[in-house]
């Protein structure tokens, strides 16, 4: 019995060790591959990091920066403003109203899924056909925030469709047991419940639109000027690295550019944190 | 009204079930169960799992509503009137109150999770309020332990004190009926006899009916007890009768732990 187990164990231990090592080793790639990206962008671009590139124009001679980021901002604010309403009330009616397993909740579920896995730049072409095209809005911040809001909509609402799941139906049966109706269960219990999670998949989105380039070349346009209306063209940061970088000869304010991208990126997620962390001791 | 009715030993039905059955989809749960439940009086049910005594304490505030292929034949009569017919299920709710098997407190302050039932009926001011909670919280004996943190989250409770907290959240509405289902099954032996003792009291002003699987506290705690076997009420009666000369034997095998 014992000498059993001294077998069974010394046999054991060395592919203990393979497995220590390999999933160690991998943990120390993933944070080596980052910690090299931001490295490289932050060596490359923070020395071209000049007050000029905040200047309040961009001219030919000076690649400011701050319309990009006044406008990558915008875009944030009015895509989530459109995105955020239609996820988040389609999640609710998905998991709360509409019967459970029904076929509509099947199809509406599909068609989201299929909407996540469509190219970025198939989104570009169908904004530039049907908003700017087809209603006429030309390329301008409206197009561009529609299409982003279309693109990130599946990504709302998933997160926001797992948060709901994730609300033990013990609290529905609390509250629907006081004569709650269901609105109010679903206003007062179940959603500040559920906020930490459609928060997160609110900041998840709030990457995609700051990072995205390809749904924006054909809707947005290329002026670099900050925004005057909806009806603007506008330039995001991100779009703004790949026209300076594709120009050739303004790598290294691209690469400042990029650095600037990177700490919206950075600020961003330390915001959400504190908020939804904020929320969690709330409900503790 | 109700309780002189009852001291006067004059029976006050408060329900009456009636030829009811149920299904879940094309399972059926409940056989054409009748059965009369007495005003201030605690009636308990009893069985092995799976005889439709959850099934049927949820039907009479018509919790059942919410499970997805669930039908109900038959009528159920809440002073006489058919809670299956055409009537509010939130203020038939709000009469026949519920206590569940798990202790289910929001995720809110102690406060607010007595608050909610009252604000959802339409009661607004802060003064009337504040007396709510008190006195939902007196009425579950659980007011000492919580009046310094009623602004804490009620999560922050042990097992026992959110229990009785959903007692009291459940009392907040000042219901006539009181269900519970299985309501000390998660709880420690000194958590389950500060509830039995609770509930004693309670039937003073409540109905209460409550579903166990513990049959001392049935002997206990209870005045009437039914036993219920795949979906049938084989017997229902004085609960001292029930237990001590009970006239099925398929109900005296369940009793003395032949079964179940």
């Amino acid at each position: 019995m014992i000498q059993n187990a001294m077998i069974l164990l010394r046999r054991k231990k060395p592919m203990d060790w393979v497995r220590f090592l390999l999933m160690w080793g991998c943990g120390l790639a993933t944070g080596a591959v980052l910690l090299y990206l931001v490295g490289f962008i932050v060596v490359k671009g923070v020395p071209h990091l000049t007050p000029s590139l905040f200047a309040v124009e961009y001219t030919t001679e000076n690649q400011s920066l701050f319309p990009a980021l006044v406008t990558t901002l915008l875009m944030v604010v009015l895509t989530l403003l459109i995105a955020v309403p239609f996820g988040v009330f389609t999640a609710i009616y998905l998991v709360e109203y509409a019967p459970r397993g029904s076929r509509l909740v099947r199809v509406i579920r599909m068609t989201t899924e299929t909407l996540a896995g469509i190219p970025s730049i198939v989104f570009g072409l169908f904004g530039y056909i049907f908003f700017a095209s087809w209603l006429g809005w030309g390329k301008s911040i409206l197009t561009g925030c529609c299409t982003l809001a279309i693109m990130i909509l599946p990504l709302i609402m998933r997160t926001t469709e797992e948060s709901l799941k994730s609300i033990p139906d013990t609290y529905r049966e609390g509250a629907f047991g006081l004569g709650a109706g269901r609105l109010r269960t679903v206003g007062r219990v179940i959603l500040p419940s559920a906020m930490p999670g459609i928060f997160a998949g609110i900041i998840l989105a709030v990457g995609r639109i700051v990072g995205e380039t390809a749904a924006l070349i054909f809707t947005i346009g290329s002026v670099i000027k900050i925004p005057e209306n909806l009806f603007s063209q506008g330039r995001t940061l991100a779009l703004h690295v790949l026209q300076l970088s594709s120009q050739g000869h303004n790598r290294n304010e691209a690469y400042a550019t990029a650095v600037v991208l990177l700490i919206v990126v950075i600020g961003i997620n330390m915001l959400s944190e504190t908020i939804e962390r904020r929320f969690a001791n709330k409900l503790k | 009204m109700a309780p002189a009715g009852a001291r006067q030993g004059k029976v006050m039905k408060k329900f009456e079930i009636l030829n009811t059955d149920l299904w879940y989809n094309d399972f059926k749960a409940l056989h054409s169960v009748s059965m009369d439940i007495e005003a201030n009086q605690i009636t308990a049910f009893i069985g092995p799992s799976g005889c439709g005594k959850s099934t049927l304490i949820k039907t009479l505030n018509r919790m059942n509503d919410l499970i997805e292929g669930c039908k109900v034949k038959g009528s159920i009569l809440l002073d006489g009137e058919d809670i299956y017919g055409n009537i509010d299920v939130n203020l038939l709710r709000k009469r026949v109150g519920m206590v569940f098997q798990k202790p289910n407190p929001f995720p809110m302050s102690i406060y607010d999770n007595i608050a909610f039932g009252p604000r959802t009926h339409g009661v607004k001011s802060r003064y009337r309020l504040d007396e709510i909670v008190e006195k939902s919280l007196r009425d579950a004996a659980i007011w000492e332990e919580t009046k310094d943190r009623l602004k804490k989250s009620a999560l922050s409770l042990s097992g026992g004190q959110q229990q009785r907290l959903c007692i009291a959240r459940a009392l907040s509405v000042e219901p006539e009926v009181l269900l519970m289902d299985e309501p000390t099954s998660a709880l420690d032996p000194i958590s389950t006899a500060k509830i039995e003792d609770l509930v004693t009291e309670l039937k003073e002003q409540y109905t209460v009916v409550i579903v166990t699987h513990n049959m001392q506290q049935a002997t206990r705690i209870s005045d009437k007890t039914a036993f219920f076997l795949l979906g049938e009420m084989v017997e229902y009666g004085d609960t001292q009768q029930v237990f001590s000369n009970p006239r099925e034997k398929r109900c005296e095998d369940y009793i003395t732990g032949r079964f179940g």
